[in-house]
């Protein structure tokens, strides 16, 4: 007799979760195929265009790469978090901070020029980082939830800057604009080539990546991040200090959101701006282009050039089918969906066995 | 005028404007309250906010888009049911899932609905005999629309269901421990998925109430934050809908004060004090010693619960 086995799986293996997220990933597309229809627009064109836009020339992978930069600092900042099961949802106030201070630098703080970049990066990281960490200081002494401190910050961070950039910080040249002033040359990034890549901000991501992958697997830091995340409560018989290790986690983490920030400002923008154009929302992408990359800082590569495409989708359906940017928003909430749901099926192999009678 | 009538509007205002913070959080509580932690409300909300708008705007019939707000909230709260209680999966990330979904749905559908002025709204109306009573009448019974009578409706009823009812012991009973309950004979995951769907028609209908009688018009990511409010206000109400009702008003008058206070402070500034409020108010609690032991989430908060098989 042959009977249906289900057992239950406590690792898949990495082909199998490889698989579910990319069949994940298609399913999303295939539902936004729904959307396409709706609008009138026939799904085969729109993802033939799609293509042809983003991965199919020169000029849309350079876009994709620049799309990305953002995504993989607040991506592996924020994987670092979730792996001692820490909700920083803070990321974009967090960049939006590290924004603010770079901008203090560029046009406030009176340095040399030599020290400009270098100075914005360190002010970026800063501000980032101060930002994340009052969540921090906030559960530790008050027992506050961080899912809803980080959150509010980003409201009031959010907030900061339409004040600054309306009121003090308001430029003199940009008559009647709510920006600020633009960056002098020295404060500003260099980019490669006509792209619109900020070299010295990916440099950063890509070095990040790497310190994050050598704390997590290398380092005593990295094995409490762990403990910690998969058993607050075997951590603390162990005598790991939760809140010291979570003050590193959201130091970093936060820092490399704010670098982000830092990297928008002087790479990008040249000034600062509405907070919804120095940020498309990329911390909140980036909470998935973490969680996609399950715990290993080197796949947040791939995920945030995976996402970073997504930014470049929302562009080219703007452009060419008149559709709202928005639409990529319903991307990452579908891709998400499916993913969590695929990660639930996964601890489960079903099977057929003989079974003797 | 003087300070006592400032006072008496803005407490009543802070009724009109705390409204959709109620329906909402009268929502997550029965949700949580059955151990499903659904931080995907500003979703729901933004949902109900534009499909209430929607219908409102087409047919001309306000409470048909609460009818359909809330319907669509609570559709959107399906997703998240079927989700964390059938399949069991995180539900910190699920939350966020339902909200960019929402947002960027609504977003999407609601391209070409933007800065049309909705022109049918609710009426406000006096109380009859009611609106004379000194101060109270003043602020409870003059020029409401009748959303505030529901929300106060909704509290008191949800109250009663849930503490003086035996469904309300079989609602708390699963969120504290579902094990028993199941063993009891409560359907566990029935329970959970109506309460959950309770949520989100509450969180549909607080959605509308923005759209509708709030600012009566669509705009793209109108709730800012509410939703997440809504999950504050929850916790700072220790999961009861009679503080609920309180914790609600008390961010309304803010609210209310955002806007009143502009001619003297920078707008951005006084829109950062609810979300502020937001942080601050679980600090003020938690110094008080009573309300930090009362503090207590429902046990099984959050955790999926499944019958171990064999």
């Amino acid at each position: 007799m042959i009977r249906l086995k289900i057992r239950k799986v406590i690792h898949p293996r990495w082909t199998s979760v490889f698989g579910v997220s990319v069949l994940s990933i298609f399913l999303s597309f295939f539902f936004i195929g729904f959307v396409f229809f709706g609008y009138g627009i026939s799904p085969i064109t729109a993802y033939y265009e799609i293509f042809i836009e983003t991965v199919g020339n020169v000029y849309g992978v350079t876009q994709i790469i620049w799309q990305s930069i953002p995504l993989m600092l607040c991506g592996v900042g924020l994987l670092l978090a979730f792996k001692a099961s820490y909700w920083n949802i803070g990321a974009e106030g967090q960049l939006l901070m590290g924004a603010t201070a770079a901008t203090w630098v560029a046009l406030f703080s009176g340095i040399p020029d030599l020290f400009q970049v270098p100075m914005i990066f360190a002010c970026g990281f800063a501000g980032g980082a101060v930002w994340g960490l009052i969540s921090t200081v906030l559960k530790s002494q008050f027992r506050i939830n961080e899912v809803i401190t980080t959150l509010m910050m980003n409201y009031i961070a959010m907030n900061i800057v339409l004040y600054l950039i309306h009121g003090p910080w308001k430029g003199e040249e940009m008559r009647g604009f709510a920006y600020t002033d633009s960056f002098s040359q020295a404060a500003s990034l260099p980019t490669i080539g006509n792209s619109y890549i900020h070299w010295p901000t990916l440099l950063l991501g890509a070095v990040l990546i790497g310190v994050v992958y050598v704390i997590v697997s290398r380092t005593k830091l990295g094995y409490e991040v762990k403990v910690i995340g998969q058993s607050p409560g075997a951590a603390r018989y162990a005598g790991i200090p939760y809140f010291r290790t979570i003050f590193w986690v959201m130091l970093i983490s936060g820092g490399c959101a704010g670098l982000a920030g830092a990297g928008e400002v002087s790479g990008v923008h040249h000034m600062l701006r509405h907070p919804e154009q120095v940020s498309l929302g990329y911390g909140y992408t980036a909470i998935i282009v973490a969680w996609l990359a399950r715990g290993n800082p080197l796949v947040v590569i791939l995920t945030s050039f995976l996402f970073g495409m997504i930014y470049v989708i929302g562009d080219v359906v703007q452009l060419s089918f008149g559709l709202p940017f928005q639409i990529i928003n319903v991307f990452t909430g579908l891709i998400l969906f499916f993913l969590i749901a695929s990660e639930s099926l996964m601890k489960y192999r079903i099977s057929f066995e003989r079974e003797e009678q | 005028m003087g300070w006592e009538l400032w006072v008496v509007e803005t407490l009543r205002r802070a009724l009109a404007y705390g409204t959709p913070l109620l329906l909402g959080t009268l929502g997550e509580i029965y949700a949580e309250r059955a151990g499903v932690l659904n931080l995907g409300v500003e979703g729901m909300m933004i949902l109900g906010a534009f499909v209430g708008f929607l219908t409102a705007f087409v047919t001309g019939n306000p409470w048909l888009g609460f009818l359909m707000g809330a319907a669509a909230g609570g559709a959107a709260s399906l997703i998240h049911a079927f989700l964390s209680i059938t399949l069991g999966v995180i539900q910190v990330v699920l939350g966020l899932a339902l909200t960019l979904f929402g947002l960027g749905l609504s977003g999407v559908l609601g391209q070409g609905w933007e800065g049309r002025p909705l022109k049918v709204s609710l009426t406000v109306l006096s109380v009859p005999y009611l609106k004379d009573i000194p101060i109270v009448g003043k602020i409870v019974f003059t020029e409401q629309n009748i959303l505030v009578y529901v929300g106060i409706g909704f509290a008191l009823l949800l109250w009663f269901l849930l503490f003086r009812t035996s469904w309300g012991i079989t609602i708390r009973s699963v969120g504290e421990n579902p094990a028993t309950a199941d063993a009891l004979g409560i359907r566990v995951s029935l329970i959970r998925y109506l309460c959950v769907i309770l949520g989100g028609i509450l969180a549909g209908m607080g959605g509308a109430y923005l759209s509708i009688v709030y600012r009566p018009s669509w705009t793209q990511g109108m709730t800012s934050g509410m939703g997440w409010i809504v999950i504050a206000l929850t916790i700072f109400s220790v999961w009861h809908p009679l503080a609920a009702l309180g914790g609600s008003y008390i961010f309304g008058s803010l609210f209310y004060l955002s806007f009143r206070l502009q001619p003297w402070l920078a707008p951005e500034l006084l829109t950062i004090m609810p979300y502020l409020f937001t942080i601050l108010a679980p600090m003020l609690l938690s110094v008080h010693k009573k309300l930090r032991r009362r503090m207590g989430a429902p046990a099984a908060l959050g955790i999926p619960y499944r019958r171990e098989e064999e």
